[in-house]
């Protein structure tokens, strides 16, 4: 098959253009409403919950999740799939146990709720360093998938692409903060829903609306196997530990925990998830069809040729089905991806750093509203240049686990404090501080230690540590710790205030 | 304003009153019943899926049609599933927990 990918065909740079001038758009309209702290970061507690819940789906359908599990299916068959129905269960447990608390206590970032009644300085570091670390990984995963797939995509260069998705990236937020982010992922949420709906449409009008054709014809080219589970998952253990990580860590994601602050209320909160739950399972029911076309259509040895992780299996397929111009939409599309969630990812990082660390360590909560916002855009830049350095530094290295690492560090240090921070009276002070601390240092320990970076990245012939992910027990470690800590030690102020919290969580008295 | 200085003084106030009633205690419990029962068969489903595929490959690899596999047509199952917990959940808050939450804030304010 003669593929123009990789080279900047016209269409491609003609809908790149597009999007980027439309996101830009948006974004100055946004800097005009742009003003205060409340603005900046929570897009003025305005957005409606289907807005929401678009902006929620679109910055966790990333470009690894569209192209990688399009391409994991394509190459692999069924265990592509496994990974798709574990990124979407988290969806369910976050509208069960977080949500509508984490909506009525906080008001910017998760650190808000943890610290609710408890002391201030010891609690922020705390979870602002769970959070960092967490957004940080995620970062970096992104950011060199971004070199990557623009480099495969329009030819450019890997540190151009690192740079350019960095610039625009930071007009979004630097300029229209959480206003233009909120409205640059609902832009690319729709964009990505169209575009693979509309290749799925064109695989279904191939096999003249059969789906079951489609399987029949993996099967006839590469066998039933490729129906069956493979090898993907075959120790009880490692597969219950990711799937925890996977289900439990977006408890912990801080880019996705803050936009529950964008919706008015707590109903609001609520009703996101629900939309977002559905445009998230939509998508994962079709993107492994996609990937299944893509291997009898295109074939898993041209897959492979180009990308040897099978990331092209989408943007192939599309320029089969469309030619040309639908595959540099299908670019476009997946450009724009990397863009919203690297955005989403740095303001998150960014209020770690401002709302978190400047506003209430080192100024103790006192600050003008001015020097907040001011603050806020540093954080913004501090961040955003450390994410383009951080993605040329690590260029050509295997940065796959880091996604690992940041759903491992997100269940263990962010979502334990979190939990037991809503739900149990005696939780206090040491106790957040020891389980965040112990969850961050046990993922990071741990994953080093295991045959994701031990022998996959550094080539050792044994690991040390077994599971492919900690979270089975870095999360219980920082569950245990948080909970004996409280038992032993007594913070009475924080008992004292529960009951405040009590009525905020469950009534919404008093929430912001 | 009605506030504590702790939790063992409690100041009687519509505030105090409230929390103390058990018309409240009622309402947390039964927030935490139904999300726990929720999360409980979310994750049934969904570790039950994941150790299905570790401990009986070949219950998945079986057909349940032309070529479609069990495993196909299960991993389409907990995605709808999960979304459908969801949904209940959502039900349940609008109709039932609202209602009450609402009764209850009003009481403060008399």
């Amino acid at each position: 098959m003669q593929t123009t990918l990789g080279t900047p065909t016209l269409s491609a740079v003609l809908f790149f253009v597009l999007i980027v001038a439309l996101t830009l758009a948006v974004t100055w309209w946004a800097a005009k409403r742009t003003r205060s702290t409340r603005e900046f970061y929570a897009a003025g507690r305005s957005v409606t919950a289907f807005q929401n819940g678009l902006a929620l789906a679109g910055d966790y359908m990333s470009a690894a999740s569209f192209l990688g599990i399009a391409g994991l299916v394509a190459l692999q068959g069924y265990d592509g799939m496994i990974y798709a129905t574990g990124w979407l269960v988290g969806w369910p447990a976050l509208m069960f146990l977080i949500a509508e608390p984490l909506r009525n206590l906080g008001k910017f970032t998760f650190a808000d709720v943890v610290a609710f009644r408890l002391r201030q300085v010891p609690v922020r570091i705390a979870s602002a360093v769970g959070g960092v670390l967490t957004v940080l990984f995620y970062t970096i995963a992104q950011m060199v998938g971004a070199g990557n797939l623009v480099m495969l995509l329009f030819g450019i260069p890997y540190e151009w692409a690192v740079v350019s998705v960095g610039a625009v990236m930071l007009a979004y937020v630097l300029l229209g903060g959480m206003i233009a982010t909120t409205w640059v992922q609902i832009i690319k949420a729709v964009l990505l829903l169209f575009g693979v709906s509309l290749l799925t449409l064109m695989v279904l009008a191939r096999f003249n609306f059969d789906v079951g054709a489609v399987y029949g014809a993996v099967a006839e080219r590469y066998g039933q196997a490729a129906l069956e589970p493979g090898g993907l998952i075959s120790d009880p253990v490692d597969a219950v530990s990711l799937g925890l990580a996977l289900m439990l860590g977006l408890l912990g994601l801080p880019h996705i925990l803050m936009r529950f602050y964008t919706v008015p209320d707590a109903q609001a909160a609520r009703t996101s998830v629900l939309y977002a739950t559905g445009f998230i399972g939509y998508f994962y029911l079709i993107i492994p069809l996609v990937g299944f076309a893509a291997a009898a259509l295109v074939g898993r040895d041209v897959i492979g040729s180009i990308d040897a992780g099978g990331n092209m299996a989408a943007p192939l397929l599309a320029e089969l089905l469309g030619g040309t111009p639908f595959l540099g939409f299908i670019a476009a599309v997946a450009f724009a991806t990397i863009l919203a969630v690297v955005a989403g990812l740095t303001l998150a990082g960014a209020s770690a750093l401002s709302h978190d660390i400047f506003l209430h360590v080192v100024r103790r909560g006192e600050s003008t509203e001015r020097e907040q916002v001011r603050v806020a855009r540093i954080g913004t830049l501090v961040f955003g240049v450390l994410a383009v350095i951080l993605g040329i530094v690590f260029q050509g290295q295997n940065v796959a686990f880091m996604v690992g690492l940041a759903f491992a560090i997100a269940c263990s240090a962010n979502f334990p404090a979190l939990l037991l921070s809503i739900v149990w009276r005696r939780f206090n002070t040491p106790a957040a501080v020891w389980s965040i601390s112990t969850g961050a240092f046990l993922s990071v320990l741990l994953i080093v230690l295991s045959p994701t970076v031990w022998v996959d990245v550094l080539g050792h012939a044994h690991a040390l540590f077994p599971l492919r992910n900690p979270a089975i027990v870095s999360m219980t470690a920082a569950f245990l710790v948080g909970i004996l800590v409280s038992l032993a030690i007594r913070e009475p102020d924080a008992e004292a205030k529960f009951d405040d919290e009590k009525l905020r969580t469950y009534l919404g008295v008093g929430a912001e | 304003m009605d506030r504590f200085s702790d939790g063992a003084r409690i100041v009687d106030s519509p505030t105090a009153r409230l929390l103390k009633s058990p018309e409240f205690h009622h309402l947390v419990a039964r927030r935490w019943r139904v999300s726990l029962v929720l999360t409980a068969c979310l994750s049934l489903l969904y570790y039950g899926y994941i150790l299905l595929i570790a401990t009986n490959r070949a219950l998945l690899a079986q057909r349940v049609g032309d070529v479609v596999t069990l495993g196909i047509l299960l991993g389409v199952a907990v995605i709808f599933g999960a979304w459908l917990l969801t949904a209940i959940y959502v039900v349940w808050a609008n109709r039932r927990y609202d209602v009450e939450a609402r009764r209850l804030r009003q009481r403060l304010s008399e």
